[in-house]
C-alpha cells in the first residue's frame, strides 16, 4: 500500500532556527531521505514553500475567486511530504516515527486511495 | 435460542467455536471485516437452510469457510474499482489454495485482537469492536451491555471497521519489540468489556451480565495463543477471581453486600482455584505487570475463604507497586481503604485528602463512599453527611445507593 507521510511544522519556528541547528535538520532529512531509497520503499518527496508562498482558487456559485495565502490559517502548517510503497499501516508508522518531522512537527500518515 | 432443533444446536455450537476463527481468515487478506462478517451471516443461514435435510456436514467450520468465501467473491464481484479486483484476485487465489487443505481453518483470532486495539483505533471501540468480530454480539447486545445508544454504538463500529480497511491495519502479530505495549492494548480492551458487565452482579440484565463471560472468553483465547505473556495469564486470573465473587455481591433479597460482608462460601472455589494457578503461572514468568499485580490483591482477598482473615500488609504494598507502575488515581484510593484496616480511619482520611485535588477523583463515586465511611466512623458528621450526598448521587446501581442511604441513616441515627 501506498502512504503519504504528511509533514507539518510551525513555519515561524522554522524561520527563527539558528542556522547551525537548520543544518542538522537537513541533515537528518537528507539521512531519511536515503534511507527510505535504500530500503526501496520511495515513491517520492517534495518540499514545500512556506504558506506565505501560497494562492487558493475556489469557485462559488460559477465565480471563481483567486487569494492570497493558504487554505487555512492553522498553527501548524503542510510543509512537505514523503510518499512510500510498504506492506502496511505498521510499517508507515515505523518510517514515520523514523522521520525528522515526528521529533520537530507532526507527521500525518494517509493512505493513498486507489481509484 | 428458543428452536432448539439439533440442527439449530450444531449451527449455534459451531458459530460460538468458529465466528472469530472464521471472520479473522476471511478478513485477514483484504481487512474488511464488515465484508466478513457479511459474507458469513449469508453462510450461516445457508447452513440453516440446508443442513436440516442434507445433514449437517463433516467439517462444519470448512462448509463455512467455502460458503462465506463464494459470497465474498460475489460481493467483490458486484464491485467495479481496481481495489475490488484486487481483491477479487486474491480471495481466488486463496480459495485455490484452501482447496487443498480444507480441513484446517487457521486461529487467527489473536492477529484479529491486534488490529482491533490498533494504536489507530480509537481506545473506547476497541472493546465493543472485539466482542463483535471476535464472538458475534450484534451492535445492539454490545450497546444494551454499555448503556449507550443502539444507533450510536452501530455506526461507532462500522467507522472503526471502515477505519481497519482503509488505513491498512495488518491482520498479524506486532514485532517482538512492539508486543508488550500492544498486548497492553488489547488486555485493557478486554478488561474494559470485562468491567462494563460488573455493575450488575445481580443477573438483573442478562444482556450485562453476559459481558463478563464474554470477556473472560476473549481473556482465554488470548491466554491459549500467547501462553508465555504473564499480563495476559494475570488479566484472566484477575477477571476469574472477581467473576467468582459474583453470587456473593448481592443477598437474596438484592441487597449490595461488600466485599469485606460476604459469605465466602458462595464464592466460586473453582473459578478461584484457576485463578491461582494462572497467577502463579504469571509469577514463574519472571515480569511483573498492572494485571498481574490487581490479581494478587484478588488473590489475598481470596485466601479469606481459606484461613478467614486479610493479608492487609500485603494488599498494601501490592497496591504501592501498582501506584508506582499506574500513578491512577484509583488506585491510590484502594490504598487508602487498604491502609483504614492498618492504621486506621484517621490515615484513611489523610490519605485521601491528599488526593482531594485530583480533578479525576471528583465524579469517582468509590473516592467519596470511602470518605463518607470514614468521616462517619471519625464522627466528623456534616462532612460525612455531604461525602454520602455525592456518592448516592453519583451511583448508578439501585441497590448501591440504597446500601449507601442505609448507612448514612445509620449514622445519623448514631449522632441523633
Amino acid at each position: 500500500m501506498q502512504y503519504m507521510l504528511a509533514i507539518y511544522g510551525d513555519e515561524r519556528t522554522a524561520e527563527s532556527t539558528p542556522r547551525e541547528q537548520m543544518t542538522e535538520i537537513v541533515n537528518a532529512y537528507m539521512a531519511y531521505t536515503k534511507a527510505l531509497q535504500d530500503a526501496k520503499v520511495l515513491v517520492g518527496s517534495n518540499r514545500l514553500r512556506p504558506t506565505s508562498a501560497a494562492t487558493t482558487v475556489r469557485t462559488v456559485d460559477g465565480q471563481t475567486k483567486v487569494l492570497d495565502g493558504p487554505f487555512a490559517e492553522t498553527k501548524e502548517q503542510l510543509g512537505g511530504y514523503y510518499l512510500i510503497d510498504v506492506s502496511d499501516l505498521d510499517a508507515a508508522l515505523d518510517w514515520a516515527k523514523r522521520c525528522p518531522a515526528a521529533r520537530y512537527g507532526t507527521v500525518e500518515v494517509r493512505p493513498i486511495w486507489v481509484m | 435460542m428458543t428452536d432448539a432443533t439439533p440442527t439449530h444446536r450444531a449451527a449455534e455450537r459451531a458459530a460460538r467455536q468458529s465466528y472469530g476463527k472464521l471472520v479473522a481468515y476471511l478478513a485477514a487478506r483484504t481487512g474488511d471485516l464488515a465484508t466478513a462478517e457479511d459474507a458469513l451471516a449469508d453462510a450461516f443461514a445457508a447452513a440453516l437452510a440446508s443442513w436440516p435435510t442434507g445433514g449437517v456436514p463433516q467439517a462444519p467450520e470448512a462448509w463455512l469457510l467455502a460458503a462465506a468465501r463464494r459470497r465474498m467473491i460475489d460481493i467483490a464481484r458486484r464491485r467495479r474499482t481496481s481495489e475490488a479486483a484486487a481483491d477479487r484476485l486474491q480471495l481466488s487465489a486463496d480459495e485455490a489454495a484452501s482447496e487443498m487443505d480444507p480441513a484446517d481453518v487457521p486461529d487467527w483470532r489473536l492477529r484479529l485482537m491486534f488490529a482491533c486495539a490498533h494504536p489507530a483505533i480509537d481506545a473506547a471501540i476497541r472493546g465493543p469492536l472485539m466482542l463483535q468480530t471476535v464472538l458475534g454480539l450484534d451492535a445492539g447486545a454490545i450497546a444494551a451491555a454499555l448503556l449507550t445508544a443502539p444507533k450510536a454504538m452501530g455506526q461507532r463500529l462500522v467507522r472503526a471497521k471502515r477505519r481497519i480497511r482503509d488505513t491498512g491495519i495488518p491482520f498479524r502479530l506486532p514485532n517482538r519489540g512492539d508486543l508488550p505495549e500492544r498486548l497492553d492494548a488489547v488486555l485493557e480492551a478486554i478488561y474494559s468489556a470485562f468491567g462494563a458487565g460488573w455493575p450488575d452482579p445481580g443477573g438483573l440484565d442478562a444482556r450485562r451480565q453476559g459481558l463478563l463471560d464474554e470477556a473472560l472468553w476473549l481473556g482465554r483465547v488470548v491466554v491459549e495463543l500467547l501462553p508465555e505473556q504473564p499480563e495476559g495469564l494475570g488479566l484472566l486470573a484477575l477477571m476469574l477471581y472477581a467473576g467468582a465473587r459474583r453470587a456473593a455481591r448481592r443477598s437474596v433479597d438484592g441487597d449490595y453486600v461488600p466485599l469485606s460482608e460476604q459469605d465466602t462460601a458462595l464464592w466460586d472455589a473453582a473459578a478461584m482455584d484457576e485463578a491461582e494457578r494462572l497467577l502463579q503461572r504469571a509469577n514463574r514468568l519472571g515480569r511483573i505487570g498492572r494485571f498481574q499485580l490487581e490479581a494478587a490483591v484478588q488473590s489475598v482477598h481470596a485466601a479469606r475463604r481459606i484461613n478467614g482473615r486479610t493479608d492487609w500488609g500485603a494488599i498494601i504494598e501490592l497496591y504501592d507497586g501498582l501506584l508506582e507502575l499506574t500513578r491512577s488515581p484509583v488506585v491510590a484510593v484502594n490504598r487508602a481503604v487498604a491502609l483504614t484496616e492498618t492504621a486506621g480511619p484517621a490515615a484513611g482520611i489523610a490519605a485521601l485528602d491528599e488526593l482531594s485535588q485530583d480533578s479525576r477523583l471528583s465524579a469517582y463515586q468509590p473516592y467519596w463512599a470511602a470518605r463518607a465511611d470514614l468521616l462517619a466512623r471519625l464522627g466528623r458528621r456534616a462532612s460525612a453527611d455531604a461525602a454520602y450526598a455525592q456518592a448516592i448521587l453519583l451511583e448508578p446501581d439501585v441497590a448501591v445507593r440504597r446500601f449507601l442511604e442505609q448507612r448514612r441513616s445509620r449514622m445519623r441515627a448514631n449522632f441523633a
